[in-house]
């Protein structure tokens, strides 16, 4: 396909059509023991069909199977009616099947022109910069995705990243558009753009396949629903015709249980204040930056992604260094502490991957709790392991937390990721710390796993620790917080009540935007 | 594909890997093994020689005569050294390349020492030989330690680049002020007074340090195992990002491991000029640095494999020339083997590790 070909949109009178365009049979996925995939169906017509399941349900490796990244061991994949073969990401794309991941893939160092034309097929030897430029302008206009093509992408925000991710899917001569979790990242306001941009899509006559797994965006947006759940299809229906408990249902098989807060402590003793603090460490520098936390209190931080948020955490469990201000904590003058010893104080940590950041895969789980806190497990100054104490914290401290943790002695690697993030919660709680920093601890979490863990901060609050939250989860936010903080530029920009604080307000702060 | 791998792939592979780690280890190397001799083989049929016959002269000539155990032994003492030099950084994920340049700066240290306090008896001296080795190679080391951990160079050039400057520095400092003045055709130093000369075992050639050698080896496998400090270095290794955030000093270990690799390097430093040379010169190692560099990686940097892994090395090593000797066949052809073997164990490495 040419750069000057339209991108094909399917006619209006085809949404009338009963045969599906893109159609999955019976497509089945092993990996080791788990099926990560089993005998699933799926049928793409035009119209935006949401594809909705807990985290690990299949969705996502569904997807990649439909866009050439894995081999299904069983099934097949039709594109109008015909049996097609996607061996890779290339077939899919020549087949006109477009993926829009959930993580951008573009190149910063090069504009949003030259990250679209490296994407596209049969790109002649010689660019021509002016056509390309004059189809994303067209398409920008059509679809309502704003976007400068002569801007480096390292200068773009997320959703304009995300924009030149669907841009370019359309270019390549995309006929179904495919997205992953596509809200995961984005603001209440960006959100709203994006499903503008769908339903403009949808007009045009293409299939949209997105995956969520939020029920507010499924009714707001579908019209049809498909529900995975460990592995396979429960059910494609229509949205008309399900509400949202029967959704939930499907997804679980039963009603998960909703987190309860607690009655609002009144504010206790400062646990941790940052006064006038600056840092220049990895990532982008806070300055002047003032926080302060009491015991018993989540203080919820929110903010686009990439806004500080990571510098803040790191500032204050002592990974990068105090230039300017202090760090006091209980009172103390912290500024100079080092990670250990801000953490024997009582600084805790609870990062958005526990296996990637703060985990060590190839240890077992009971060396990972030796290495939290050194200290407290050693005998002879480090010599050998004060093994009774390691027992006693392992199958009583944390027992007690209410979770069932598995074999002390199996690699943190094997843990799923949801099951690690339990245990790096219990790990850090069952030390009684007196402050608790939660960076996106949720993150990417199906629903009871992340009730779980926002049962446990609770259970931190309740016992007098103080807790920083920091989440993209706006729901999160205002149910769990006591003080809702918003960050942009790495400034703190807001202080509000999550009770009171209007969702919009919030987004507007968080982009610098008007509400 | 992560939550996937993470709840399926590893657990699935590990567990496998868990039930059969000993049948698959022992055929892996018994694959290497396999290879390495065919491709020495096909070296030495390139040369219009019997590979039977070069084999058996091999054979006669390290393992099966004290001699030749010996002179395996002799090699292996620099090399046992040089390795765990390697191994040390490398498990907090540091490259140290400049094990040469460490041994040549340990030797001028070690050199120091006994061509200034010559009255001094041998129990005094050889202490303070051994001392000044392991500050040469330490603070060698050290200097590229200290420039990663302040993130301003990686190691794996400085040290690197500083190899050069070890073996030109000691090379000027023989052709130079330490010229031995009565040796008018050799740059080399005076040679050393008789209490600054290492002990032998009986009366082979294999000296004492390959016993200090093979204790820290199995001290440090302990420490690695047993200790907080293994724990924490282990934990450096398997994810420095995670480490840091559980309270371990990531930088001081960087510094730690490359001055205590850099020190034991010295040692080996030391030893060749203590044990065997007697006097300093440009000739101190030949290349220990960098086949202590293969040998840690060929034995995945776990101590327990380097002693194995350095027997091989010393046999090829005695074996290369033997055969220049006996067959008349360039003593090259170990290198050229050496570095096939390293990229086969590599290879296969990489071909293990889950995407």
């Amino acid at each position: 396909m040419s750069i000057a070909a339209a991108p094909s949109p399917v006619t209006a009178s085809a949404q009338h059509a009963t045969d599906p365009l893109l159609e999955a049979r019976g497509i089945s996925k092993r990996f080791g023991p788990l099926l990560a995939v089993d005998q699933a169906d799926l049928a793409l017509r035009p119209g935006v069909h949401a594809l909705l399941g807990e985290n690990g349900a299949g969705k996502s490796t569904l997807v990649k199977i439909l866009y050439g990244y894995e081999q299904a061991d069983a099934g097949e994949i039709l594109l109008d009616g015909r049996s097609v073969q996607v061996r890779s990401p290339a077939d899919a794309r020549r087949l006109g099947i477009g993926l829009v991941f959930q993580q951008f893939t573009l190149i910063p160092a090069l504009t949003v022109a030259e990250n679209i034309a490296l994407f596209l097929p049969d790109l002649p030897p010689v660019l021509d910069q002016q056509k390309i430029g004059r189809r994303i302008r067209e398409l920008s206009e059509r679809y309502g995705l704003a976007v400068d093509p002569a801007r480096r992408v390292g200068t773009l925000s997320l959703p304009e990243q995300q924009r030149v991710e669907i841009l370019r899917v359309l270019l390549a001569g995309a006929r179904v558009l495919i997205f992953d979790e596509p809200t995961s990242t984005l603001p209440a306001q960006e959100v709203d753009a994006l499903f503008d941009v769908f339903r403009r899509l949808r007009d045009d006559g293409y299939p949209i396949l997105f995956i969520t797994h939020k029920l507010p965006e499924v009714f707001a947006l579908a019209d049809t629903v498909t529900v995975m759940r460990r592995g396979a299809v429960v059910d494609t229906v229509a949205i008309a015709e399900v509400n949202e408990e029967q959704l939930v249902q499907m997804m679980f098989g039963e009603t998960p249980a909703t987190v309860h807060r607690g009655e609002v402590h009144p504010a206790g003793t400062t646990v941790l204040s940052l006064a006038g603090a600056t840092c220049l460490g990895e990532g982008r520098p806070l300055v002047d930056l003032d926080l302060t936390i009491a015991a018993g209190e989540i203080v919820g931080v929110a903010g686009v992604a990439g806004n500080g948020q990571r510098e803040l955490a790191d500032a204050i469990v002592g990974v990068s260094r105090i230039k300017q201000g202090r760090r006091l904590l209980l009172g103390a003058d912290a500024s100079r502490w080092s990670v250990r010893r801000l953490r024997d104080a009582g600084v805790a940590y609870v990062p958005e991957r526990a296996l990637a950041e703060e985990l060590i895969w190839n240890m077992t789980l009971e060396e990972n709790v030796i290495l939290g806190s050194p200290g407290r497990y050693s005998h002879l100054g480090g010599l050998t392991v004060d093994r009774r104490t390691l027992k006693e914290d392992f199958s009583g401290r944390m027992a007690a937390l209410g979770l069932e943790l598995p074999d002390a002695s199996r690699r943190a690697g094997t843990l799923s990721g949801g099951n690690a993030q339990r245990f790096a919660v219990a790990r850090e709680l069952a030390r009684d710390p007196k402050l608790l920093v939660a960076l996106y601890p949720t993150r990417g979490l199906d629903v009871p796993t992340a009730a779980a863990v926002q049962e446990l901060l609770l259970a931190a609050r309740e016992r007098g620790c103080g807790v920083l939250l920091v989440s993209q989860d706006l729901a999160e936010l205002t149910t769990l917080s006591d003080r809702l903080l918003v960050m942009r530029d790495a400034r703190i920009v807001a202080d509000l009540n999550p009770r009171t604080a209007d969702p919009y307000e919030i987004g507007a702060l968080m982009t610098g935007g008007e509400a | 594909m992560s939550a996937i791998a993470a709840a399926v792939g590893f657990d699935g592979l590990g567990s496998w890997f868990d039930h059969h780690r000993r049948l698959t280890t022992a055929l892996r190397w018994l694959g290497w093994a396999t290879a390495g001799v065919l491709v020495y083989a096909v070296l030495i049929l390139l040369y219009g020689k019997s590979p039977l016959h070069a084999f058996h002269e091999i054979w006669a000539h390290t393992l099966s005569s004290k001699f030749g155990l010996q002179d395996v032994a002799v090699r292996m003492t620099p090399l046992l050294f040089a390795a765990l030099a390697v191994t040390i950084p490398a498990r907090i994920g540091q490259v140290n390349v400049g094990g040469e340049g460490q041994i040549f700066a340990g030797g001028a240290g070690a050199a120091w020492v006994a061509l200034t306090f010559t009255s001094w008896p041998a129990w005094l001296l050889l202490p303070a030989m051994a001392v000044g080795g392991m500050l040469g190679g330490g603070v060698w080391a050290g200097i590229a330690g200290f420039l990663k951990a302040r993130g301003w160079l990686s190691e794996v050039f400085s040290t690197v680049l500083m190899n050069y400057i070890a073996i030109l520095g000691v090379s000027a400092l023989v052709f130079g002020p330490w010229r031995d003045p009565t040796s008018s055709n050799y740059p080399q130093s005076r040679e050393l007074v008789p209490a600054a000369r290492l002990p032998h075992v009986g009366a082979s050639r294999v000296d004492i340090t390959i016993f200090i050698a093979l204790g820290l080896i199995v001290g440090f496998d302990w420490l690695l195992r047993r200790t907080r400090w293994g724990l924490e270095i282990r934990a450096i290794g398997g994810n420095p990002y995670a480490a840091l955030r559980n309270g371990v000093p990531v930088s001081r270990y960087i510094l730690a491991a490359m001055v205590i690799g850099g020190a034991l390097a010295g040692l080996a430093g030391m030893g060749q000029l203590s044990a065997l040379q007697f006097r300093l010169n440009p000739g101190l190692s030949a290349s220990f640095g960098y086949m202590g560099f293969l040998i840690s990686w060929l034995a995945g940097h776990n101590p327990r494999l380097i002693v194995p892994m350095t027997f091989l090395l010393a046999v090829l090593a005695s074996s290369g020339d033997i055969l220049q000797i006996s067959q008349g066949l360039p003593s090259a052809i170990v290198t050229v083997l050496s570095a096939t073997l390293m990229m086969i164990v590599l290879l296969a490495r990489a071909g293990r590790r889950p995407a």
